[in-house]
């Protein structure tokens, strides 16, 4: 149920983005959500690609600062209303989000939402329980 | 103004004979209380006996900040400590500090040359003289605060910070003698501006302003802005304190207090002796210190010695403002900081890698100090506020062991540069 997302360290300095992008490109890595947090100094690029192991190679071999974290994927309808439920699923449960991102998709009516939360345990028990699909790293690399 | 004539108008030669006397005096009383100093003279064959004529002075070794440094407390002072009355210190090269400590005598040595000093800005007892210098360990407020009282003046102990309260006071008392360092002097002047008030109706006279390296531009916007005679005054812990040379209103060179501390010049690359007027590093020696004398101290500023007499009527050896130090050392906000202090630091801490730089500028009227670091694998957290509570905690330990505030910046790994020999660690993009 967990899904690998993969992090990088990237300094506010033109042309990095670029060259994570043609590192993963050049090995034929695809991408398949992406979010990027930044700071005055830095930034933080998630992303989450149809090979993560591949990936996680090629990124360390071209020196980047790397870390791995499991986040979950969710399905929500994409229609007004469809995330606030989903959200109010986790906050009944009392479980906190630390930061998530969204992306639509191709072939069907729904978004998917990459979240990551502390105790994902729990999140996945609550989300099941209210019958939310939540997608698995075989799945989410399909989209 | 001159506060000891007798002293500071001395002809020279005169002079000459009672710097002979007192450094064979204190030689002698080096070798025989301080082992340190034995072993070194031993060490080089040579002995206090062997001072026959001030130049010979240039056969002894020398000491260091490392030497200090080593015998960390209290090894290089020549008196038991319940002779000591009072003790100083200030930073070392890594994270223990130098210490100094001062007999009663010592004490009144360093009111006499603070009092020379403060007379050579002006001040008389009836000044008040509004001391912005940091109390403490560090040896600038205490230093300008017992010249003052023995010149008689009125002393405000107002400490640093706390600016808008420094000019308050600085209406209301009717402040006639401002003492702190350079850059604080203009931050006074950039926050008394934009409060909207008239500086011109102020009673300030002038300004001893020392512990960090300044220029004459400075000094020339010091002075317009905050409508005072600035002048610069140069001291250091391992001598004294302030109260080493000073600026007298000619401006032209600090007078060098030497009938209490005789100065060299010495190339740092070779150790020699330079000839009067050359370019050359520092070296002191105290000629009447009891608890903690100072044999050819290397200070690492470097400046330049010159004999002429100066127009003021004083006959000391007089220095040209510093401009520069033959090591890394950083004077920050009137603070010393050495890199290896930071890397002390990093070095002891687990998330971090001993890859740094460091970066220096001004902005306004104050220094800032920005650390690079680089970010390892091992500590790396895809989440910003776990990188912040890092950041934090990297620039609190640092804070702890120099003194001053730095901002942290983290940077990619491999991207500080490497090198084979002496890393460069330092940026100084301050325009001084």
């Amino acid at each position: 149920m967990r899904v690998k997302q993969i992090s990088i360290f990237i300094e506010n300095r033109s042309g990095r983005l670029r060259e994570v992008t043609e590192v993963l490109g050049g090995n034929g890595i695809n991408i398949r959500a992406l979010s990027l947090a930044d700071t005055s100094d830095y930034g933080i690029l998630r992303l989450i690609v149809d090979q993560p192991d591949k990936a996680l190679t090629v990124l360390k071999k071209a020196n980047f600062t790397l870390s791995e974290t499991d986040v979950i994927a969710v399905e929500v309808k994409d229609e007004p209303g469809g995330l606030a439920r989903v959200l109010a699923i986790l906050g009944n449960a009392g479980i906190n989000v630390e930061y998530m991102y969204a992306f639509v998709e191709k072939s069907s009516n729904n978004a998917v939402v990459i979240f990551r939360i502390e105790d994902i345990d729990a999140a996945i028990s609550a989300l099941k329980k209210n019958k939310v699909t939540i997608l698995d790293n075989s799945k989410v690399t399909k989209i | 103004m001159i506060w000891n004539e007798k002293y500071e108008s001395m002809p020279i030669d005169e002079r000459k004979k009672l710097q002979l006397e007192r450094l064979k005096y204190v030689l002698n009383y080096a070798y025989e209380r301080i082992p340190f100093y034995k072993q070194s003279f031993d060490k080089n064959g040579i002995k206090p006996s062997d001072l026959k004529q001030l130049s010979d002075l240039s056969k002894f070794p020398m000491v260091t900040k490392i030497d200090l440094r080593d015998n960390y407390p209290f090894g290089l002072f020549a008196q038991p400590l319940e002779n000591i009355s009072r003790l100083h210190a200030s930073s070392g090269t890594t994270g223990k500090p130098i210490v100094a400590g001062y007999t009663k005598n010592d004490i009144d040595t360093w009111a006499e040359v603070m009092a020379r000093t403060l007379s050579c800005g002006d001040c008389t007892r009836k000044d008040i003289v509004q001391n912005a210098y940091g109390y403490g360990l560090f040896t600038g407020g205490l230093g300008i605060h017992y010249g003052a009282e023995k010149i008689g003046a009125t002393v405000i102990p107002i400490s640093g910070g706390n600016t808008k309260r420094q000019i308050m006071i600085m209406e209301d008392f009717g402040t006639s003698i401002l003492t702190c360092t350079p850059s604080y002097a203009l931050n006074i002047a950039e926050v008394a501006e934009s409060m909207g008030v008239d500086i011109k109706s102020l009673n300030l006279k002038s300004g001893l302003f020392g512990a960090e390296p300044w220029t004459n531009e400075m000094r020339d916007n010091i002075e317009k802005r905050l409508h005072l005679s600035a002048i610069d005054i140069y001291g250091l812990t391992e001598v004294i304190g302030p109260g080493v040379s000073s600026e007298c209103q000619v401006k032209d060179g600090l007078h060098v207090f030497d009938d209490h501390f005789y100065p060299e010049i010495i190339d740092p690359e070779t150790l020699e002796p330079l000839p009067e007027g050359e370019l050359g590093e520092l070296v002191f020696t105290s000629l009447t210190k009891e608890a903690f004398p100072v044999i050819r101290y290397r200070t690492r500023d470097i400046s330049r010695l010159f004999y002429n007499p100066c127009p003021c009527g004083r006959t000391h050896a007089r220095m040209e403002r510093i401009s520069g130090r033959s090591d890394d050392m950083l004077i920050i906000r009137g603070v010393n900081v050495f890199p290896t202090q930071i890397e002390s630091v990093l070095l002891a801490m687990e998330e971090t890698e001993p890859h740094y730089h460091i970066h220096v500028h001004r902005e306004g009227s104050l220094d800032t100090l920005e650390v690079w670091v680089e970010v390892g694998e091992q500590y790396f957290s895809d989440e910003i506020k776990q990188l912040e509570v890092l950041q934090k905690k990297i620039a609190h330990e640092i804070q702890s062991v120099i003194g001053i505030s730095c901002r942290i910046k983290l940077v990619e790994p491999q991207t500080i540069e490497r090198s084979e020999g002496k890393a460069k660690r330092v940026t100084d993009h301050r325009k001084l």
